[in-house]
């Protein structure tokens, strides 16, 4: 059996991580089985619902539809990666203060959307944020305050810049 | 709302969630993220056809696989069955004799990984008869027809017949009387997490760890499942992605069988349901066929309303005596008529099994009457507004109690103001006069829809609520109640109106999920009724807390505790300001005052004690609330006259009567949410296509929901009516919004093109042969 298993290094949340894995293995599994990062959440499994959604060379991508071996020597942030220490990233900082979350098993995708939304444009229209978003799905919040939420977040980012 | 006094300190602010921060860091802990030494993983068996006799078992193969370590069949749980009701109780954990749906779990493994117990199930040999199935509700109930549970006759698995006033009367005396047939669609609760349970044997106690939004009721089902005594089991609640009702509520296969399997293996046992599990075996929202007939006078007074309502139960009948209830008990709010009769059934099938669902029952009826009444004022040639605010309860002053044909008790009334609210932040006057209808192969219209729904829930047996609010020595606070938050925000609404009652900040206020060993028993998230049981509990705990906290203070200051109040983290003398001791000091002579002290204060909730008896469901007849909420909507959709694609656009409005939103933010995310996912969803969107008993679209790609650019962006009115019942005046927030979502985005589609969509969701398919048919119907 371990002589099927391959070498797997890469980047998470900055740090080096070399594994042995089955080349069946999604990066989902990896992510929540391998290292613990439970926060990547198992939804679909069909890459519709976004729950997954982590954030792979700075774009937003479903952890249930890429092979772990697909990636190495490739960056990969999670969930976990986000905020800096105690200090929240400016669109979880707007959607804790907005009211936007609700059950939260849909917002670390959320977030994950929205920070490769921020990175690669800074400076969103509604419908840029609709468009990042249309492939999470909420099933209480109603997407008006995560949409609000991420906006004022872009806002923040600019005033800083 | 902004204008609105606001007494309080924390309640009534816009306040974050106590939850929200490990949310958005992706560290709060749902039940497939916890694991424990030893686990095993679990997989249920299924069974290939929707209605089948089970001959013969063989797990023997399965069994000697390498990494197998137990299999259990239906059989190996005694013959226990469970139900809502003592006459309902038809389910058996797995299935034993027979099975009635498609996929229904048969036997179960539990392996040292998943892909083995995925294998394993695979080579469990199990011989069937196939039995000939039924699947449409009418057919059912047809003499001669399949049946799906031997002892009960053409299938009925509950029938009511109320008759109020005299409703051929008042059809005699109306102007215009109109009779039209309404579908309601097979529809998934729709939440992203699946159900996972987590179970283990510890100390010859039953440990349970699962998203399950009413904990109690498992721990009951679970203390008869397992021949134990309540206090040798224990259910855990971690974080929760949503319940809105039905599996998470209630158990299904995974829950009994990993506790079984923990128990034959001495091992943890853990199953995680796929998404297309949860799909194609839990628990749906009824479709329902409601035949509605309305009788107006030439002003458009509603003189009486007659439904005859049939719905889908399913293979076994869960909350579906509960559901018919209120499918028809609500019916009279929120507009005022004498006379209303309805004869309504709810059938067994071979189809998966319906349950309730937020907006429960009242989502249906709702729809059916809302919609025709748009058809016949339209006949009339009065505005969909007006006649609702024609017909709708008035504002009741405080201290009146108005009663509806089937006593329903209403102490606090906003309807009206919730409609002109909206009438008001849309613009729909000005939207009607100067708004082009048609712009080549694209029409616009706009839609409205208001309701009332109960809160506080409260049918007779284990309705208790209660909360414990313990003073910890450095002056931080842990409050506990039965009451589980699945995403509503409950467990932030208690730590504020704990911090509220004992004047101290949210940060000094710390909640814990459920743990049946350690919090009071409370009957669970459903019927609205968390903020009104569990508020007033958590209320009436942290004043006990208080009074003792006051009691130690007061002879340290050498007053009376009547002189004393908390404000700010301070034990204030009330006259003079001057006098006042930290909260950390009155919290340490409070806990230090004599050897073995502990500050706790106990609440109850005193709404609960006088029970809504299900034998009411017979007669219609009673109260099933505390008290009641109210709402209004109106949306805009454009139409594609081409293609029949609906789209709502951004504009649109809301307002909710919930009494006080006692967390404005909450408020508006709930009735936001409630309004799009459950109610302008199956009003557009979502529906199960099946094909005798088998989900053809059981996964989030095909069974189409509604994404961030359909989402209208709904300007919000809060309208505070302080209802006499609820704590802080509080009533439900959002119930009401699942059910005016579906006929506000209809009647929409209806003002935008003249066809009304009787069948919803509005999908383009229907909505385009509704148009055809209606041009060559003009031809």
């Amino acid at each position: 059996m371990n002589d099927r298993l391959k070498d797997l290094k890469f980047k998470v949340n900055g740090r080096e991580v070399e594994l042995k894995i089955n080349p069946k293995m999604l990066l989902l599994d990896v992510l929540r089985d391998e290292l613990k990062l439970t926060g990547t959440r198992t939804g679909c499994e069909v890459s519709a619902c976004g729950a997954c959604t982590v954030n792979l060379d700075g774009k937003a991508v479903r952890a249930c539809s890429i092979l772990a071996i697909q990636l190495n020597g490739r960056d990969v942030v999670t969930i976990e990666g986000v905020a800096d220490g105690e200090k929240l990233h400016p669109v979880q900082e707007a959607m804790v203060n907005h009211g936007a979350i609700e059950c939260g098993f849909c917002t670390s995708g959320m977030v994950m959307s929205a920070r490769a939304l921020l990175l690669r444009n800074p400076k969103p229209t509604r419908d840029d944020i609709k468009k990042a978003i249309q492939g999470n799905l909420c099933a209480d919040s109603g997407y008006v305050k995560y949409v609000e939420a991420i906006e004022m977040a872009a806002d923040v980012l600019q005033e800083k810049r | 709302m902004e204008t609105h006094e606001n007494k309080y300190t924390i309640l009534g602010k816009r306040v974050p969630r106590v939850d929200a921060r490990l949310k958005v860091q992706g560290r709060a802990k749902y039940a497939a993220d916890y694991e424990m030494p030893g686990m095993l993983w679990g997989k249920i068996k299924r069974a290939p056809y929707a209605h089948a006799r089970i001959l013969s078992i063989d797990t023997s193969k399965a069994e000697k696989l390498p990494g197998v370590r137990g299999v259990v069949v239906g059989e190996d749980f005694g013959g226990f069955k469970w139900g809502w009701q003592g006459h309902t109780r038809d389910e058996t954990p797995l299935a034993v004799d027979k099975v009635r749906y498609l996929y229904e779990g048969v036997a179960a493994v539990a392996a040292i990984d998943k892909d083995i117990a995925e294998e394993a199930c695979d080579l469990i040999d199990i011989e069937y008869e196939e039995l000939p199935g039924v699947f449409d509700p009418f057919e059912a109930m047809e003499e001669g027809a399949p049946l799906v549970h031997e002892n009960k006759p053409r299938n009925i698995l509950v029938e009511y017949h109320w008759d109020f006033g005299n409703v051929d009367k008042a059809f005699d005396e109306s102007y215009l009387v109109k009779e039209e047939l309404f579908q309601t669609p097979r529809m998934a609760k729709g939440y992203i997490e699946p159900p996972s349970a987590l179970a283990w044997w510890e100390h010859d106690t039953l440990h349970y760890l699962g998203s399950k939004g009413s904990p109690y009721m498992l721990w009951r089902i679970f203390g008869r499942a397992f021949n134990l005594p309540l206090s040798k089991v224990r259910v855990i609640t971690p974080v929760i992605g949503c319940d809105f009702g039905g599996t998470k509520n209630d158990g299904h296969a995974l829950d009994f069988a990993a506790i079984l399997l923990a128990k034959k293996t001495g091992r943890p046992v853990k199953i995680v349901y796929t998404q297309w599990e949860e799909l194609t075996t839990c628990l749906r929202r009824h479709p329902m066929w409601m035949r509605t007939k309305i009788g107006l006078t030439r002003d458009g007074i509603i003189k009486g309303i007659y439904t005859n309502v049939v719905a889908d139960g399913g293979a076994y009948a869960r909350m579906s005596p509960v559901s018919m209830y209120l499918t028809n008990g609500f019916v009279t709010l929120p507009y005022k008529f004498d006379n209303f009769r309805t004869d309504s059934w709810n059938i067994y099938t071979n189809n998966p099994m319906s349950a309730a669902m937020r907006g429960h029952g009242m989502y249906h009826t709702r729809y059916a009457i809302d919609c025709l009444l748009d058809m016949m004022a339209r006949e009339l040639g009065i505005d969909p507004v007006e006649i609702r605010l024609k017909n709708c309860l008035d504002d009741i002053k405080a201290g009146e109690t108005y009663y509806t044909i089937n006593e329903l008790r209403v102490a606090s009334c906003g309807v009206k103001e919730c409609l002109t609210q909206s009438r008001d932040l849309f613009g729909w006057d000005d939207y009607h006069k100067n708004t082009k209808k048609v712009d080549g192969h694209m029409a616009k219209g706009a839609g409205v829809s208001c309701t009332g729904y109960l809160s506080g829930a409260r049918l007779t047996g284990h309705n208790s609520c209660s909360a414990l609010v313990r003073i910890n020595e450095d002056g931080s606070v842990n409050v506990q109640t039965g009451a589980t938050d699945v995403g509503m925000g409950s467990d932030t609404t208690m730590c504020m109106i704990a911090a509220e009652v004992l004047g101290i900040h949210m940060s000094d206020v710390e909640i814990k999920r459920v743990d049946t060993s350690y919090s009071y028993p409370d009957p669970g998230s459903y019927g609205s009724r968390v903020t009104i049981y569990a508020g007033e509990a958590t209320a009436r705990a942290a004043e006990d807390a208080k009074k003792q906290i006051l009691e130690a203070a007061a002879k340290e200051m050498g007053l009376f505790p009547e002189e004393l109040d908390i404000k700010d983290r301070k034990v204030i003398m009330k006259t003079d300001k001057s006098k006042f001791m930290p909260w950390l000091q009155a919290v340490r002579i409070a806990c230090y005052a004599s050897i073995g002290n502990i500050i706790v204060g106990r609440g109850v909730s005193r709404k609960g004690t006088q029970g809504f008896s299900p034998k009411a469901f017979e007669t219609g007849v009673g109260d099933v609330g505390t008290n009641y909420g109210f709402a209004a909507q109106i949306n805009e959709v454009e139409v594609d006259l081409e293609t029949g694609v609906v789209k709502c656009t951004e504009k649109s409005s809301m307002a909710d009567d919930c009494g006080f939103p006692l967390n404005p933010n909450t408020v508006e995310t709930q009735n936001i949410g409630g309004s799009l996912h459950q109610g302008i969803a199956p009003g557009l969107y979502v529906e199960f296509e099946m094909d005798k008993g088998s989900t053809l679209n059981p996964n989030f790609v095909d069974y189409k929901m509604p994404r961030a650019y359909e989402a209208p962006f709904p300007k919000f009115a809060h309208v505070i009516t302080h209802d006499p019942f609820g704590p802080y005046g509080v009533k439900e927030a959002s119930e009401a919004t699942s059910c005016t979502g579906g006929p506000a985005v209809v009647s929409a589609v209806y003002d935008a093109t003249g066809v009304m969509i009787k069948n919803m969701p509005a999908t383009p398919e229907k909505v385009w042969r509704a148009l055809k048919e209606k041009k060559e119907g003009k031809r």
